[in-house]
C-alpha cells in the first residue's frame, strides 16, 4: 500500500510525549545514574561520596573472586541452555508434527511455566528436590538410600530450576523456526528412501539450526540475568553475578560496587549478543 | 517409524511434560498438606494452611498493595501507552521506528540491573518504598508490552473503515470514538490483562524498591520462601495460579495468548 498520508510529526509528538516521559523516568534516567554510580568512590563504613574513581572496576578485574563469579555465571547459563535445548527440541519437534485437536492444549501446557511466578516454581522444585521432597522419599521408600541426597541449595537444584524456567522460551523459538520449514523437503527425502534418522540429520536438523541459535541466545541471556531461581534454589550457596549484585546492593550496601558489577553484566550481555548475531549469520548461509 | 520406536518416543515426550508440569502440580498437591513442614507425600492432609493463609497479616497487606499497584499501573499504562501506540501504528512521522525502539527498550535490560538502577535513582529522590516509585518501576516493564500489543492490533486492522467514516463526514474525534476504539478493544483488553499479570507477579525489580512499610505480595512470598519452608506458600501459590489462569482465559477469549505474547 502506498503511504499517501500526510506526515504529522506534531500530533505524533503530542500523543507519544507521556509515554516517552514515563520511559525516560523509569528506564533512561536510572540507567544513566547506574553508570555514574559505578565510578563513585566509597568511604570506609559505606558512606557515599560524589566523585570519580575507577576503584570498583579495578577490583572487578583484579580480584579473582569476580573472575570465578563470571565463570560460574557463564558455566551455569551454558549448562541450563544446553539442557533446555535437549528437552525443548524433542517437544518442539513433537508439537510441530502433531496433527490433533489437542495440539493447542499441548502447546499451552508446554509453555505454561511462563504464566506461573518464578518464586512459585522455585518453591515447587523445593517440594520435589528437598530433603523430605518427592524424589528423596521415593528413593527412601524403595530402600535405595538411608540419608537424603542433597538436590537443592547447590548447583544441581539451580540447574534443574533454571532449565525448566528457560524451557518455554526455547520451545517457542524452536516451534517458530520449525513452522517456517518446508514439509515437502522431509517428504521428498523419505520418498527417495532416506531413513527417518537420516532425514532428521540431513534435512530437519540443519534447517532448524537458525532457530536453535536464536532460542539458545534468548535462553542464555535470560539465564545470565536470572536471579530468583539461583537465589531460592541455591540457598545462598550458589554465587553468580546476578546474586552478587543483589548481595552488594541490599545486604553489604556497597552501591558503587553493585553498579560496577551490573555494568559488567551488561557488557557481557552485549558480547553475547554480538557473538550470537555473527553465529546466526553464519548458520543462515 | 517402527511401532516400538513410536511408543518409546511417546513415553519420552510424556516424561518431558512431567518435568515441565511437576513443580506446578506438586505445589497444588502439597497445599492440602496438614504437616508442619514440606514433606512429599504429606503424612496428613487438610486445609489448615489455607486457613492460616487468610489469617496471615503480611500476605493480606501484600495482596492489597499488589492489587492496588497493578490497577494503577494498568490505568496509567493505557493512558500513556494507547496514544503512543496509535501514533506509531496510524500516523506518519520521522523517527517512528526509533520511538518504538525507545519505548520497548526497558525489555532489553535484565530486571536485576533495572531494579538496582531504580534503587539508586529512587533513593535520593525519596521515591523508594512509595507508591509513585513502585508505579514508575512497574510501568517501565509493562508499558513496552502495552505499546507493542496495541500498536500491533491497530496495524492489523484495515484503515478502510476509518477512511469511509471520514469520507462520509465524521469528524476525526467521532471516527476514533465510534470506529477505531471499538476495533482496537480486544488488543487493549489483552494488553491490560498482560500488564496486570506482569505487575502483579513482578518480583525482582520490586525487591529493590520496596521497603518495610510498603511491600508487594510477590516480595513477601519471596522472603517467606527464602526464610521458611512450610506448606503455606503452596496454599498461596495455588490461589495465585488460579487467579492467573482466570486472567489468561480472559486474554485467550479476546485475542489469543500467542498473539498477546507478540509471536
Amino acid at each position: 500500500m502506498a503511504d499517501d498520508r500526510p506526515s504529522q510529526p506534531g500530533l505524533a509528538a503530542t500523543l507519544s510525549l507521556p509515554a516517552i516521559a514515563a520511559v525516560s523516568l523509569g528506564f533512561l534516567l536510572p540507567v544513566l545514574w547506574l553508570a555514574r554510580m559505578s565510578v563513585n568512590p566509597t568511604e570506609p563504613g559505606g558512606v557515599l561520596r560524589e566523585g570519580w574513581t575507577a576503584n570498583q572496576y579495578v577490583e572487578l578485574f583484579t580480584d579473582s573472586f569476580y573472575a570465578e563469579l563470571t565463570l560460574a555465571s557463564l558455566q551455569m547459563s551454558a549448562t541450563a541452555t544446553l539442557c533446555a535445548l535437549l528437552v525443548g527440541y524433542p517437544i518442539a519437534l513433537f508439537l510441530y508434527r502433531l496433527e490433533s485437536r489437542w495440539k493447542t492444549l499441548l502447546v499451552l501446557l508446554a509453555i505454561c511455566p511462563l504464566l506461573v511466578s518464578g518464586v512459585v516454581r522455585a518453591y515447587g522444585w523445593i517440594v520435589i528436590l528437598g530433603d523430605a521432597g518427592w524424589i528423596n522419599s521415593m528413593l527412601r521408600g524403595a530402600g535405595l538410600i538411608d540419608r537424603p541426597i542433597r538436590l537443592v541449595n547447590n548447583h544441581i537444584g539451580v540447574t534443574i530450576g533454571l532449565t525448566e524456567s528457560l524451557l518455554p522460551y526455547m520451545t517457542l523459538s524452536l516451534l517458530a523456526g520449525l513452522g517456517r520449514l518446508d514439509r515437502g523437503l522431509e517428504e521428498a527425502a523419505r520418498t527417495l528412501g532416506a531413513s527417518p534418522l537420516r532425514t532428521f540429520l540431513r534435512i530437519t536438523l540443519p534447517l532448524s539450526l537458525p532457530a536453535v541459535v536464536l532460542g539458545s541466545t534468548i535462553c542464555f541471556m535470560l539465564a545470565v540475568s536470572a536471579f530468583v531461581t539461583p537465589r531460592l534454589l541455591g540457598g545462598g550457596r550458589v554465587l553468580l553475578l546476578a546474586t552478587e549484585i543483589y548481595e552488594q546492593a541490599l545486604v553489604t550496601l556497597n552501591w558503587p560496587l553493585a553498579a560496577a558489577i551490573a555494568m559488567a553484566l551488561l557488557a557481557l550481555f552485549s558480547v553475547v549478543l554480538v557473538a550470537s548475531g555473527r553465529l546466526q549469520r553464519r548458520v543462515a548461509e | 517409524m517402527s511401532r516400538v520406536g513410536t511408543v518409546a518416543a511417546r513415553i519420552g515426550i510424556a516424561l518431558l511434560y512431567v518435568f515441565i508440569l511437576a513443580p506446578i502440580v506438586l505445589v497444588f498437591a502439597i497445599s492440602f498438606s496438614g504437616d508442619n513442614f514440606i514433606a512429599f507425600p504429606p503424612k496428613t492432609w487438610g486445609v489448615r494452611w489455607y486457613v492460616a493463609l487468610f489469617a496471615h497479616e503480611g500476605f493480606a497487606r501484600g495482596f492489597r498493595v499488589s492489587l492496588t499497584l497493578a490497577s494503577i499501573v494498568v490505568a496509567l499504562d493505557l493512558l500513556v501507552g494507547v496514544p503512543a501506540a496509535y501514533a506509531i501504528a496510524r500516523l506518519r512521522f520521522p523517527g517512528r521506528d526509533a520511538l518504538l525502539a525507545f519505548l520497548t527498550a526497558p525489555l532489553l535490560l535484565p530486571t536485576i540491573v533495572l531494579g538496582l538502577a531504580m534503587l539508586l535513582v529512587f533513593y535520593p529522590l525519596r521515591l523508594a518504598a512509595t507508591y509513585p516509585g513502585l508505579v514508575i518501576a512497574h510501568m517501565a516493564v509493562t508499558l513496552p508490552f502495552v505499546v507493542r500489543i496495541v500498536a500491533t492490533a491497530l496495524s492489523t486492522l484495515p484503515g478502510d473503515i476509518e477512511d469511509a467514516a471520514a469520507t462520509l463526514g465524521a469528524s476525526p474525534a467521532t471516527v476514533f470514538r465510534r470506529i477505531t476504539l471499538p476495533l482496537m478493544l480486544p488488543g487493549v483488553v489483552a494488553a491490560s490483562a498482560l500488564a496486570f499479570i506482569l505487575s502483579f507477579d513482578e518480583v525482582v525489580i520490586s525487591l529493590f524498591v520496596v521497603g518495610p512499610r510498603l511491600s508487594t505480595l510477590p516480595v513477601e512470598l519471596f522472603r517467606y520462601v527464602e526464610g521458611r519452608t512450610d506448606p503455606m506458600v503452596a496454599a498461596l501459590s495455588t490461589v495465585l495460579i488460579l487467579a492467573t489462569v482466570s486472567a489468561v482465559l480472559i486474554v485467550e477469549r479476546s485475542v489469543g495468548v500467542m498473539r498477546a505474547l507478540g509471536r
